[in-house]
């Protein structure tokens, strides 16, 4: 081992060995020294500078007098004022008034667009397009209705949320109450499907419009056109929040739906639900 | 006559004493399957039980027929050659889960919608098994073989190695179910619940007690380098395991348990004990690895005992610091932010000196690197634990860390430091002892070795490179504000932007995985005795010592 090959260098070994291995009695490398040593210097340094040692009821507060929560508030007072002369104008003006100046706009739609990435993204998605469950706010197709007022509304107060005057009505489950039976149910269904053009089996769809006009006109309509004042969908177009296979629409009616948005007021500041009832508004489907 | 019949009685005690320990376990085991309050204790209860009882009846068996160990004047090679065995396989396991968690990241219908293959539940299966399970079995059987040829002295005690690793193995096992049934206390790389955490406290500790009664009964006169490393890694994992777990358990038969700390004060001990995880089971333990087996595979003496001496005591003292750089600009307070940073940058070079002393020991030898691929593999280990322990103090500059918290890049860091320097240095050492301790005249396939490396290394490579893009892509993304003052992207889009680089990732951790397939079956083969392909092209080390022609071995006793 070590010892054949002879080379140990100038500096000799120290003279133990186990298992064969020795160690030479080298110097420590001097940058490696040195480095050190500045290292150490420099944290020394740092300790004199910004707060470092825990003391008996305080700590050495350096002279810089640094705080990391004073930093943090001074940071977030500075993005606020930088931004408070659009966002007083916001928070005090009516969304008609916003929607009209450009400037308020403009800054209406990038802090609409930022709320909405982070809040409501995750379920409507990132371009709002929705999801199974979760209506696309792009089309004009609105639940609750699609202005400006109705929309902030929404948003405020969420549907079926913990608000008092939050959106509320509900689907009664036909089937699973025993309000109607299976295949009362099921023709219930041709009957909706026929609305938009898609019946299979026009008997039962024909049964099935007198189910209709006695246990679903009052809210969706006589022609199932909808009601936006109690969130009833428009049943005659071709566009489906659940889907709209024979399938999926037997199971709504017999089991019923309900989707929940939480309510937004007191979650974020009323400039922030101004400015997202106006990005939502722009989205393409805004009335 | 006296003397022996002390020995002789001495030796019944003891074997009285495990066959009671035995039978007190299989009664715990009994009372948690019958009595427990929620499914997972009775089921662990079972797995007690059933461990306990074989455990005790192997030993009656054996004591019955009064069977000794082999030759007790030997060295304890067989638990060692089991910890071997042990490492693979949890390696394989670990590498396996880590590679389909990271493909579940780029596309995560992988999760399959079930709660057992989620990738919250298999994320700590993933970690433990390689930290504790892969790292642990690696430590724990490397520092048996190198305490007793250090030390020219046989393994103490004669149930209690065999408890060691055994007792082990049942911790992971524990752990393991306990995580992908849901049971979890929390804490990062600490999620075992209290009746976990107590069983391993007793397995280390029986640990701690044999390595130390080793070097007690030492037939050198100084205790070698290596060994310092190794008792730090050992007393030191147990003071941060046993603080970080203080808890109450709503029940004692029940999985359920509150730790005693709360807010930020938990939050500090968990990082205090995270980041020693790191100094002294992945850090200091693997040192000890790599002070005995780089001198011993390339043939020289160590580089300098002085910086070994220094570095040692420098690395000990600076890293029960550092924890608090897990903790910057949150609720901690300043002072410990600041102390938790600049100890970091302290211990960059106590951390560097344990690489100078790697890599130098090659001094006069550098041409192994290019024919021995096995000192390739411990010598690439050493520059990935430099490259690390630099990148460590980097990001725990708090400028630095507001950029790379939270980032991917954390994962790239820690994965630096786990495939290149802990998997590396544990590759080498299980290349150099499976034909030295299953006595075979060489590895089956120096040319499996290299492939191993390359592909491995390849593998690490896209690893890290695709975690530093995408956690400093994640990073500015972040903290990116448009002119209005309103952040440019969510969330969700930041996670859109990973996906890339996710699917990089985990094809990286695939080529890793390959090699380690590679690896086993050398290593299988070598241990079945199979004829060697290229025995001419290995080093002489490569053999098993009584090999070695004119080759010193050190007897035990």
């Amino acid at each position: 081992m070590a010892k054949k090959d002879g080379d140990t260098g100038d500096a000799g070994t120290t003279g133990h060995e186990w298992d064969g291995i020795q160690e030479l009695n080298k110097p420590l490398p001097k940058w490696w020294l040195y480095t050190f040593y500045a290292c150490i210097i420099w944290a020394i340094g740092y300790w004199i500078v910004y707060p470092a040692w825990p003391l008996v009821s305080s700590y050495s507060k350096g002279v810089l007098g640094y705080s990391q929560r004073e930093k943090v508030s001074e940071d977030l007072e500075a993005a606020q004022a930088d931004k408070s002369t659009f966002r007083d104008k916001i928070a005090s003006a009516d969304l008609a008034t916003i929607q009209a100046d450009p400037e308020l706009l403009n800054f209406a739609m990038a802090g609409g667009a930022a709320a909405f990435g982070d809040n409501c993204a995750p379920c409507h998605g990132r371009g709002a397009q929705g999801a199974f469950g979760y209506p696309n706010l792009r089309d004009d197709v609105w639940l609750w209705g699609g202005s400006l007022d109705a929309i902030h509304q929404t948003i405020s107060h969420g549907i079926r949320a913990e608000d008092p005057t939050t959106r509320n009505s509900q689907m009664p489950a036909f089937g699973k109450l025993g309000m109607l039976k299976p295949d009362q149910v099921s023709d219930v269904a041709e009957y909706v499907l026929s609305l938009s053009g898609n019946a299979g089996d026009d008997a039962a769809a024909k049964r099935g419009q007198v189910i209709f006009a006695a246990n679903c006109a009052m809210c969706h309509g006589a022609e199932g056109k909808g009601n936006q004042a109690l969130g009833a969908p428009n049943l005659s177009d071709e566009l489906w929040l659940y889907g709209g296979d024979k399938a999926t629409v037997v199971e709504t009616i017999t089991n019923s739906r309900g989707g929940m948005m939480p309510a937004w007021t007191g979650r974020l500041d009323p400039a922030t639900i101004k400015e997202l009832a106006i990005y939502v508004h722009s989205l393409g489907g805004g009335q | 006559m006296a003397a022996m019949l002390q020995r002789d009685e001495w030796k019944a005690f003891s074997d009285f004493l495990a066959l009671g320990a035995a039978g007190l376990l299989v009664v715990v085991g009994l009372i948690l399957a019958l009595a427990g309050e929620d499914r997972v204790i009775a089921f662990h209860g079972c797995i007690l039980l059933g461990a306990a009882g074989l455990s005790f009846l192997y030993m009656l068996t054996q004591i019955i027929e009064k069977k000794e160990p082999h030759d007790a004047t030997s060295y304890a090679d067989g638990v060692i050659r089991a910890g071997v065995i042990a490492t693979v396989f949890w390696g394989l396991a670990g590498f396996l889960i880590g590679d389909v968690i990271a493909w579940q990241l780029a596309f995560p219908v992988l999760n399959l919608d079930l709660p057992w293959t989620n990738f919250g539940r298999l994320r700590p299966v993933h970690t433990s098994a390689v930290i504790f399970a892969f790292g642990g079995n690696a430590l724990i059987a490397t520092s048996f073989y190198v305490v007793q040829r250090t030390c020219r002295a046989r393994l103490a005690g004669k149930w209690s190695p065999w408890f060691v690793f055994w007792g082990y193995q049942l911790f992971i096992v524990l752990a393991a179910t306990g995580y992908v049934l849901g049971v979890t206390q929390s804490k990062e790389y600490a999620e075992p619940e209290w009746y976990v955490d107590l069983w391993l406290t007793a397995v280390w500790v029986v640990y701690f007690l044999v390595f130390v009664a080793t070097i007690a009964k030492r037939r050198e006169p100084h205790i070698y380098v290596a060994n310092w490393f190794y008792l730090a890694f050992i007393v030191t994992v147990a003071m941060l395991h046993i603080v970080n777990n203080l808890a109450v358990p709503i029940s004692l038969v029940g999985t359920k348990s509150y730790i005693i700390y709360s807010g930020v004060q938990d939050a500090m001990t968990q990082w205090w004990y995270g980041h020693n995880a790191v100094g002294f089971f992945l850090t200091a333990g693997f040192l000890g690895m790599m002070y005995y087996f780089v001198p011993k595979r390339a043939e020289r003496p160590i580089y300098s005992y002085r910086l070994s001496v220094v570095h040692f005591w420098s690395l000990i003292f600076i890293y029960i610091w550092a924890g608090p750089h897990h903790l910057h600009y949150t609720a901690l307070p300043d002072w410990a932010q600041t102390l938790g940073m600049t100890f970091s940058i302290i211990l960059w070079m106590p951390s560097w000196g344990g690489m100078i002393n790697g890599l130098m020991t090659l001094s006069g030898a550098w041409d192994k690197l290019r024919t021995d691929p096995v000192i390739r593999m411990l010598i690439v280990a050493v520059a990935f634990y430099g490259m690390s322990t630099f990148e460590g103090p980097l990001m725990s500059i708090k400028s630095v860390n507001a950029l790379s918290h939270y980032t991917d890049w954390t994962i790239g860091h820690v994965h630096s430091g786990a495939l290149g320097w802990v998997a590396y240095i544990t590759f080498g050492a299980l290349y150099c002892l499976v034909p030295w301790l299953w006595h075979r005249k060489a590895l089956y396939s120096q040319r499996l070795v290299e492939w191993h490396f390359w592909i491995s290394t390849l593998g690490i490579v896209l690893y890290i490179t695709s975690m530093w893009v995408s956690g400093i892509l994640q990073g500015l993304m972040w903290r990116a504000y448009d002119s209005l003052g309103f952040l440019e992207y969510s969330f969700v889009e930041t996670v859109e932007a990973m996906h890339p680089f996710y699917v990089i990732r985990a094809a990286g951790g695939l080529l890793f995985l390959i090699g380690a397939l590679l690896m086993t079956y050398n290593l299988w083969r070598t241990a079945r005795g199979d004829e060697p392909v290229d025995a001419r092209d290995q080093p002489a080390v490569a053999a098993a010592p009584e090999f070695r022609p004119g080759e010193y071995t050190a007897p035990a006793e």
